[in-house]
């Protein structure tokens, strides 16, 4: 899709940490989808978002969910392929809504790749759940940037974001930065951080019961990103989009 | 079976271990009772291989009798109590392997397992999923087809029941919110389910109380007491010696072995310190 905006900088907060780079090679025609959802109220809606371009491919791609009262959209993001991949997601929920994400963004070699999201408490009693788990490897630099807007009289919003990262090389870059900004006063909003490495008590226990080396880490690995697609209702597509995790995590290791 | 020779180990450049010397043969359970900065666990660790934990001098043979795992004969029955008949091969004539120079899956492959004293929690992996990898890794270093899901959970259940584990447990992740002593029956569910040569065992009874002190101690018992196996049980206490009855008790102090006996020398130990007794 063609864009009329001029290339963003490191100056934009949401850009800081893309790979500006890659974007310019492709600029003004950036491939992936532009989407707009509106989802009516009292309705649900799930989408599933498997980023697995061919290596070196520049992806951005931005969604806008509008969610009516009480309505409900859950969203699960799997950020694995290109050299530079991007997610933003720009939701707002009115009265009652909810907002479910699962994120795992999986990379290595040189990659970047992010999700960002902005999601706007717009109307009282909504709710968020972000979950974000990063494995990285070799050069590559995961990002999740979090906003969340409580609008003046959104009482009663329930915003939560877990963002956990794991490096499996100290060449590896995670950053996680969660964004409140609240204009409510009567409002829960719960954000958790940490960036790790593998531990290494847990993988000689692997180890001592037999697992080689890649096979303990594999293992590990898939506990750490275990939950993020849970929600998924429909086996079918929840087992679909854990085997590409699963096969994404094996080319880190 | 193993055959432990002036074995000197350091941690972080701290010497632990200096010059211990200690042999087990197939069929014998050996007690290694010592005071707290002895090298217990420090010896534990270099058997398992644990990074960080060198060995600066001496070695290590290993003999296991013949492959590890299930019973021959049966595909996935696992062995039952006392199943070494007396003309069996005792079995101290396999191939002596350079314990030092395999890795430790290599070695959990030959069949020594190490029973933690704090066995680590790993969120996100069920015990069955991880017991299986396991399992099944150790097979095909052994040139052993895999076990299928079915075939593992049957072996997986009876050896849950055994030491009164709620399959539920075996369900939930490794050890993750599990109590001491929960996560100590998971080490002998764990035993029982590899079905391991030699039994590194370092403070299993730690963190239990007297009812399941004598469920892993029978589990011990009925998995490891037989002709073709070895045990090496690390403990601060006599207690768990009233239920596993040890062929020989050594003291470890200062990263030796001061003192060697039979049974008799725990209840000593018990009685009179090991203060008296190391000096």
């Amino acid at each position: 899709m063609t864009t009329q905006l001029p290339l963003p900088t490191r100056k934009l907060e949401a850009w800081r940490y893309s790979d500006l780079d890659a974007l310019a090679k492709v600029w003004p025609e950036v491939p992936g989808k532009r989407e707009t959802i509106a989802v009516p109220a009292g309705e649900s809606i799930t989408r599933i978002i498997a980023q697995q371009a061919r290596e070196g491919a520049v992806i951005v791609e931005d969604y806008t969910v509008t969610l009516g009262r009480d309505a409900r959209a859950e969203f699960y993001v799997l950020n694995t392929g290109g050299q530079f991949g991007r997610i933003t997601l720009d939701v707002t929920l009115a009265e009652g809504a909810h907002f479910e994400m699962g994120g795992a963004i999986l990379g290595s070699g040189t990659q970047t790749l992010e999700i960002v999201t902005q999601v706007t408490h717009a109307e009282p009693g909504a709710t968020s759940h972000q979950t974000v788990r990063s494995v990285l490897a070799g050069k590559a630099t995961g990002s999740y940037l979090g906003k969340i807007l409580v609008a003046r009289d959104a009482q009663k919003t329930d915003a939560e974001q877990s963002v956990k990262a794991m490096l499996l090389d100290r060449t590896a870059t995670a950053n996680a930065k969660p964004e409140l900004e609240i204009y409510a006063d009567d409002v829960k909003c719960a954000h958790g951080a940490t960036v790790g490495e593998l531990d290494r008590q847990a993988l000689f226990y692997l180890a001592s019961r037999g697992l080689p080396p890649a096979e303990a880490k594999k293992l590990m690995l898939q506990g750490f990103i275990a939950g993020v697609f849970d929600g998924i209702e429909d086996a079918a597509e929840r087992e679909a989009i854990e085997a590409a995790a699963i096969a994404a995590l094996e080319n880190l290791l | 079976m193993l055959k432990i020779e002036n074995l000197h180990a350091e941690v972080d450049g701290k010497p632990i271990l200096k010059g211990l010397t200690l042999s087990l043969n197939a069929g014998e359970i050996h007690a290694i009772m010592g005071p707290n900065g002895a090298g217990k666990s420090t010896l534990a660790y270099v058997l398992g291989g644990r990074p960080g934990y060198e060995v600066t001098e001496g070695s290590v043979t290993f003999t296991p009798s013949r492959p590890p795992g299930l019973e021959p004969g049966s595909r996935f029955s696992v062995a039952e109590e006392g199943s070494g008949t007396p003309d069996q091969v005792r079995g101290d004539e396999g191939e002596a392997l350079d314990l030092l120079a395999l890795e430790p899956h290599e070695r959990a492959a030959l069949g020594l397992f190490l029973g933690f004293q704090y066995p680590v929690e790993i969120p996100g992996i069920s015990n069955v999923q991880f017991l299986r990898e396991a399992l099944n890794s150790q097979r095909k270093a052994r040139g052993e087809g895999p076990l299928s899901g079915g075939e593992f959970l049957k072996v997986a259940r009876l050896q849950a029941d055994r030491l009164g584990f709620d399959m539920e447990m075996l369900k939930r992740p490794v050890n993750v919110g599990f109590s001491g002593g929960e996560k100590k029956r998971n080490e002998m569910v764990q035993m029982g389910i590899i079905g391991p040569r030699l039994a590194v065992l370092d403070e299993t009874d730690s963190g239990l109380d007297i009812d399941a002190l004598r469920v892993v101690g029978d589990g011990i018992n009925r998995i490891m007491r037989a002709p073709d196996k070895a045990v090496l049980l690390i403990t601060h206490y006599q207690r768990l010696l009233d239920y596993v009855q040890p062929d020989f008790v050594h003291v470890l102090s200062a990263g030796r072995i001061v003192r060697s006996g039979g049974p008799e020398l725990a209840l000593e130990l018990e009685r009179e310190g090991y203060a008296q007794v190391a000096a």
